[in-house]
């Protein structure tokens, strides 16, 4: 089982950068009024931010980041080691993460590496983070997490288009001999099918079929190159994992609810998010949200949360649980303390 | 579990749309106006929250009616 605790890692900061661009649910002309409704109450997303042509999740994660350093007065010769988390590289090769080492001017003694995953990925980002901290070889940290998922999402498709907002995260870590972190993490590639983009890899290559597009079901038009969700399977594998995940987890750090200041969901919709947290009976003002205002914004959507929702809550020591569920399928979760994270407000790019 | 009155009590409390009362044990789901698969969600919530019972895509596929949705939870509470 991968339930573990390191020792040696300690937040200080979150920056958080999305797309000025922005659109509102109720202009998405594929569904009734009935229907705009019914998805902004339920699935609770009223607006997103969708990147333009040229911007690339590496470039809000960069200006994320620049913005948190400076913010932190970090000495980028200091920074040893940089993760981006993401399913929206620059390219196939080389990795995101080295291109960034140079474009955010760290030195060469930077380790930098690519971590290919989606809604829990900033889970896992913060697992091998603090794992690598713990030895003590590596003093300061930064991860980048974040997607553009709307380059892969169609307005055709309503069963994708109004749910994906694009986002970039950075997050500040250093080396803390005194702090200890939990983690939880799972996998299940039995669900790969269930959020998938079919072509464009090595499985099925680009084809002359790859681009036509068809109609899988009343209002869902897309191609293969397009984001394929399999909805009601993605609701049943997140309200039956994500909280046997969370409280095996709690149990193994001997953490009881009470002493847990917040729990942080990946921000997937509030209907699944909701039944998640009543199945833990998790009072409501302990769970926040950023969906309504940013939808689901992958890999993002933790750290905006914290920057967009609890901003100045976290100044003063807290202890969160941070949980990503979704895309693999793939589930993590992770209890940590909190001295003081500095975050600077959310930047329109 | 609860009688059936009382599961439609609630299915209407979850649904928008859906006139309280006008919704019978024989009523086939899809034919509620408008329905779609947000609603399925919305039932499957329903299903995990009030009655600790997982209904599937697959599950809903294979009812047709309000009262056939019933006996499937009540068979696994």
């Amino acid at each position: 089982m991968a339930i573990f605790s390191v020792n040696g890692s300690r937040i200080c900061g979150i920056a958080a950068a999305v797309p000025k661009e922005k659109e509102h649910n109720l202009d998405y002309e594929r569904l009734t009024e009935a229907e705009k409704k019914l998805l902004i109450k339920t699935i609770g997303i009223s607006t997103r931010h969708i990147a333009p042509p040229g911007i690339t999740t590496a470039d809000l994660c960069q200006q994320a980041a620049e913005k948190l350093i400076d913010t932190l007065k970090w000495d980028k010769n200091e920074i040893d080691l940089l993760i981006f988390v993401s399913q929206s590289p620059d390219h196939f090769l080389p990795a995101s993460a080295v291109i960034l080492q140079h474009k955010l001017g760290l030195p060469k003694t930077t380790a930098a590496l690519d971590i290919m995953l989606g809604c829990s990925g900033y889970v896992y980002g913060l697992s091998v983070i603090s794992s690598l901290l713990s030895t003590g070889g590596f003093k300061k940290a930064i991860l980048l997490a974040g997607d553009i998922s709307t380059h892969g999402i169609t307005r055709t498709d309503k069963s994708t288009w109004p749910l994906f907002g694009d986002a970039g995260t950075a997050t500040a870590i250093e080396f803390n001999s005194t702090s200890k972190t939990f983690f939880n993490l799972q996998s299940d590639g039995s669900g790969a099918n269930a959020i998938i983009i079919p072509d464009g890899g090595l499985r099925n290559p680009i084809s002359e079929k790859t681009f036509v597009n068809e109609e899988a079901e009343k209002g869902i038009i897309r191609h293969r190159r397009n984001l394929w969700l399999n909805g009601l399977d993605v609701f049943n594998f997140s309200v039956r994992e994500a909280p046997v995940n969370i409280r095996t987890l709690m149990e193994y750090a001997e953490v009881p609810e009470e002493q847990i200041d917040y729990f942080i969901f990946h921000q997937a919709n509030l209907l699944m998010n909701e039944t998640i947290r009543k199945k833990l009976k998790l009072p409501v003002e302990k769970v926040p949200y950023s969906l309504g205002a940013f939808g689901n914004t992958s890999s993002a959507s933790i750290p905006l949360t914290i920057v967009s929702q609890l901003n100045q809550m976290t100044l003063t020591p807290k202890k969160l649980l941070l949980s990503g569920f979704g895309v693999g399928l793939s589930w993590a979760s992770a209890i940590l303390d909190t001295e003081k994270i500095i975050c600077p407000e959310v930047l329109y790019i | 579990m609860e009688d059936i009155t009382l599961f439609i009590s609630k299915i209407e409390g979850e649904i928008d749309g859906i006139v309280p009362g006008s919704l019978k044990p024989e009523t086939h789901f899809r034919e509620i106006p408008e329905w779609s698969s947000m609603h399925a969600l919305v039932l499957m919530a329903l299903s995990e929250t009030e009655y600790d019972v997982t209904l599937t895509g697959e599950d809903l596929r294979k009812c047709g009616t309000v009262q056939e949705i019933y006996n499937l939870i009540s068979s696994r509470t």
